[in-house]
């Protein structure tokens, strides 16, 4: 039925130019070379000839190498069987089980209709109090944690990915290393979390274009599950190895670049993912967890710096602690007021002192003078570092509040906390 | 006969038509895959080659589809029904879709914006024979609070005379209301809709007028201190999580205008979700109806197609030019117009035009200064004013105000309100910095009051500069009660907690009030023994202070709370 072409006109980088007639944009094709099959993907059409990315790579490729055309875009199976099954970037089994089977559902579908949304309303409880209190984490958000390379923002994801309520979790790895994919499988092992979870895994030995594919089957394969009435949680890490991976084709394709060598559409590529993130009105949710490592711990570099722009906050991780300036969870004003009616109170009170703790630190550095005042702050702020900021802290949220009043007891007068004075009567420890 | 072509490439969002016949620069087109029609418009012409920007997702289309263009610029409905709704860039209305196609946009389907069953009450406001001109009221209906005014179509050009006029009665959107006959003798039928291109602005009244009149937005930090004007337009910089949104969502909600349009431009799905369900909640206090009634948006997030965001500030505003032609006041607040800049900067790029700075097309600047151009107060044919106040907000890459998007604009408004990543580290929110952002507009507050205010800020913050190279040791007290009076005003004035329902809104009324007992402690002359003293006393008198924003003006608490305050001062030697 499908015709097969025998030529390959022009190969540079991971992308070869076939000349076809009746191809249709975004087409996947099969191809054939000495070196093995690979599947590849229609990106542009140019008259009568279509230049396609290859998943597994172009290396070796030689012009007599045979394309054939699938009539169709790329899809994924989808069906209950996918839990607790570990799969390569381009969805082909990772854990010698066999070749999944299901209903296939088209990657990089259409987005949400924003009238079919709800205002999230569910707080996701992690037992960290610089989430929990800080910047709580909301059914439905879309985060990242930004962190220098070194930081361990996955054994971080994988701690939330344990203690978050939900029903099913994605875990996409894009130029993973291999040893951070078997921490994170053993890890949902030995919890028992991986017979709810489905691992789509791209290593950084693998093919770099399997790594554009990661994303957009994690979150069609997410969607099915939420579409089931699923509360699922998606895994990222590190997204800034696939805009990487889109730089590496946007050039290859000789487009304009704008910032530092990435496409001028990073901003709407990386959007069409994060905005997969969702709570449907009469159907479960997507909440998104995406580690983006910062080249240079660099925040105002294009990939940081979009990705702040499109999602609901960030966790910034420095000197493996949340840094609480900075990271920001933008939907936590939905859900902190119903938790207890001090939340707000101590989460402003506690952060504007640390702010200024800071400050006196900085004084300190340069060798002035402390005021009793400072001196007050300097308590204050090493106490709040290792009792709040620790990661290794793991506390429910009123645990947390009730601790962090006992710091500002311990402290100050509550006059120099700027709590409202309706909390301070009602919530401000009694000197025993 | 319109004119057809055939596909001969596909690039991202971006085809190329061979085509026989005329095509216009900006028309629309459509690209067809089997049954389905691909909105897009034409964005370049060379030879018989035109390329088309898609609106939609472009998988599937193939080199050889047939291309049919309309002959039309990209235009929208406008008629009674528009406020309250939600649309997509194009206008199509997204409820309506939901209902047709489920949880995900479909593309290929566009539905009408306005529905022709619903029934209006119409009143006429001319007779047979009247002279009419395009922008003219021929009748009005009732929509929700207004009285939305049925025009003669702004397409009309010269004078016409009014040969039949629709009695009251009720009728539907595409019922003829009137019949007018132009100086050339041809008459014409006028329905309650009419359709206008967006990318051109409606320039049909008398003059425009310099914007004098303060638009209250009641944030305190913007209505005292930088202030926006009606007819006027301002913009909002600021690094990712300055509060960028949650600032133009404030001001939806309380700002004294007639009409609200958002264009949710690019952004995030969730921020419009939040308006779409709690606006239909909350109760504008002027009419005590639903906020909804007076807001329309424009919605085309981040996920949605990026041609369509390009055409969705054009929408936005072509909505926005026709309720002022009805002697409304219209507010309309773009976020963000970046990712609108992020788009132009998508097709340039595709079309392979050579590159400006950060690659932004070197029209860049023109089409920036063209849509801020298109606010303004003005007074129309029968004397009344209308105003359109256009306020959007800026995404610097990395938060550097030095990039184009955010120089071009600020050549063209007429306030900066500048968001600081440190003052929203900080959470001093609303967070922006009081010492770079600027206005042009008048204040709402006493000008001797507001240059005292400055002054003092301007020098607190030269002192804790100092302080940081010197130390408090090496500050003298003098200097030091100054910073601490700076940073009094900032934390008690500047600072407004959006989420409490007294303090997140604050009348002129009481912003002129409280503002002039602020000044009068700002100018007391306070004593104390040492710099520990004068902390603890500001700390006592923020506490105080903030308590007192909490609390409903007019209401006991709040005459004891000033007293109170009143009291703290006398204590350190002062008089207010």
């Amino acid at each position: 039925m499908f015709k097969v072409y025998q030529r390959i006109d022009h190969i540079a980088g991971n992308v070869v130019h076939v000349k076809a007639s009746g191809v249709t944009y975004r087409e996947l094709a099969q191809i054939e070379s000495r070196r093995g099959e690979s599947l590849a993907q229609v990106i542009r059409l140019q008259g009568e000839e279509a230049a396609l990315q290859v998943f597994a790579g172009a290396r070796g490729f030689a012009t007599d190498a045979r394309t054939r055309f699938l009539g169709h875009p790329m899809q994924v199976p989808f069906s209950e069987a996918l839990l607790g099954r570990t799969f390569t970037g381009s969805a082909r089994p990772r854990d010698r089980g066999p070749l999944p089977s299901g209903q296939l559902t088209m990657i990089g579908g259409p987005s949400v209709n924003p009238a079919k949304r709800i205002i999230p309303r569910n707080m996701v409880r992690t037992g960290i109090p610089m989430i929990d209190v800080f910047n709580t984490l909301v059914e439905s958000q879309k985060l990242p944690i930004f962190a220098r390379a070194g930081e361990p923002y996955n054994p971080l994801l994988a701690r939330i990915a344990l203690q978050a309520e939900v029903d099913v979790i994605i875990l996409g790895g894009m130029g993973l290393k291999h040893d951070d994919y078997l921490f994170f499988r053993d890890t949902l092992e030995e919890s028992g979390a991986l017979a709810r979870s489905v691992l789509y895994i791209h290593t950084a030995a693998d093919p770099v274009v399997e790594c554009l594919l990661v994303p957009d089957i994690c979150l069609a394969v997410a969607e099915q599950f939420a579409l089931q009435n699923r509360r699922v949680l998606v895994l990222l890490t590190d997204m800034t190895n696939f805009a990487d991976a889109l730089k590496e084709i946007a050039v290859t394709m000789e487009q304009v670049p704008s910032t530092r060598g990435y496409p001028g559409d990073l901003y709407s590529q990386l959007a069409a993912r994060y905005e997969k993130a969702v709570d449907f009105d009469s159907a479960g949710s997507i909440t998104i967890l995406a580690a983006t490592t910062m080249p240079g711990d660099d925040v105002t570099h294009p990939v940081p710096d979009n990705t702040g722009y499109i999602t609901e906050g960030q966790f910034y991780l420095r000197n493996g602690r949340i840094e609480p300036f900075g990271s920001l969870s933008r939907l936590k004003q939905m859900v902190n007021g119903k938790t207890r009616e001090d939340h707000r109170g101590i989460m402003n009170g506690m952060i504007q002192l640390f702010a200024a703790y800071r400050e006196t630190l900085e004084k300190q550095s340069m060798g002035f003078r402390m005021s009793a005042w400072d001196n007050k702050l300097l308590r204050y702020g090493a106490r709040f570092e290792k009792e709040m900021m620790d990661l290794s802290v793991n506390i429910p949220l009123e645990a947390a509040l009730d601790l962090g009043w006992r710091i500002l007891a311990d402290c100050f007068e509550p006059a120099e906390t700027g709590i409202p004075g309706r909390l301070l009567d009602k919530f401000w420890p009694r000197k025993m | 006969m319109s004119t057809t072509g055939r596909i001969v490439g596909v690039n991202g969002n971006m085809i190329t038509a061979a085509f026989e016949g005329a095509v216009g620069q900006n028309e629309v087109a459509y690209a067809h895959i089997g049954e389905l029609r691909l909105m897009s418009e034409v964005v370049r012409i060379r030879g018989r080659y035109a390329d088309l920007q898609v609106f939609e997702d472009t998988t599937g289309l193939a080199v050889g589809n047939p291309v049919t263009f309309t002959g039309e610029l990209l235009s929208v409905e406008l008629g009674p029904g528009l406020l309250g709704q939600v649309f997509d860039g194009l206008q199509n209305p997204l409820p309506q879709l939901a209902a047709q196609c489920g949880f995900f946009l479909q593309r290929g389907v566009y539905l009408p914006a306005l529905s022709r069953e619903k029934v209006w009450e119409f009143t006429p406001r001319v007779k047979t024979g009247d002279r009419v001109t395009a922008g003219d009221t021929l009748g009005v209906v009732p929509e929700g609070i207004f009285e939305h005014a049925i025009m003669v179509p702004f397409r009309f050009h010269g004078s016409h005379t009014v040969v039949d006029i629709a009695p009251a009665g009720t009728r539907r959107l595409e019922d003829v209301v009137a019949r007018l006959r132009d100086e050339a003798g041809t008459e014409r039928d006028v329905t309650m809709v009419q359709r206008w291109p967006v990318k051109i602005p409606v320039e049909l009244f008398v003059e425009r007028l310099r914007p004098a009149e303060p638009l209250v937005t009641k944030v305190r930090i913007i209505d005292t201190l930088f202030p926006v004007a009606r007819g006027g337009t301002y913009c909002i910089p600021g690094p990712f999580g300055a509060g960028k949104t949650v600032l133009q969502q404030i001001t939806s909600r309380h700002a004294e205008v007639d009409i609200v349009i958002i264009a949710a431009c690019g952004e995030r799905a969730g921020e419009v979700v939040e308006t779409l369900r709690e606006f239909p909640h909350l109760t504008d206090p002027r009419t005590g109806r639903t906020l909804m009634e007076r807001t329309t948006i424009i919605c085309n997030t981040s996920s949605m197609p990026v041609a369509a965001r390009e055409a969705s500030v054009y929408t936005a505003v072509t909505l926005a030019e026709y309720y002022r032609q009805m002697g409304l006041h219209v507010l309309l607040l773009a976020d963000s117009t970046s990712r609108w800049a992020q788009a132009l900067r998508e097709t340039s790029g595709r079309l392979e035009e050579i590159p400006g700075e950060e690659a932004f097309p070197a029209y860049l600047e023109s089409v920036i200064a063209g849509f801020y151009e298109r606010a303004g107060l003005v007074r129309l044919r029968d004397g009344r004013l209308g105003s359109i106040t256009i306020g959007g907000t800026v995404s610097p890459a990395g938060g550097n105000f030095d990039e184009p998007v955010t120089q071009s604009t600020l050549k063209v408004v007429g306030a900066f309100h500048g968001l600081s990543r440190a003052r929203s580290d900080a959470r001093r929110y609303p967070a922006i910095d009081p010492l770079d952002s600027w206005s042009k507009y008048p204040s709402v507050v006493d000008p001797a009051d507001l240059a005292l205010a400055r002054d003092i800020l301007h020098r607190g913050a030269e002192v804790g500069q100092m302080m940081k190279v010197v130390g408090e040791e090496g500050t003298s007290l003098d200097d030091f009660v100054v910073h601490l009076k700076a940073e009094y005003l900032d934390a008690t004035y500047l600072q407004q907690d959006a989420y409490d329902a007294v303090d997140g809104a604050t009348s002129s009324e009481r912003q002129k009030a409280v503002f002039a007992f602020l000044a009068r402690i700002l100018r007391a002359p306070l004593r104390f023994a040492d710099k520990d003293a004068a902390r603890s006393f500001f700390q006592r008198l923020s506490q105080a202070t903030r308590d007192w924003n909490r609390m409903e003006m007019k209401s006991d608490s709040f005459r004891d709370q000033e007293a109170k305050i009143q009291a703290l001062i006398t204590e350190a030697g002062g008089h207010v």
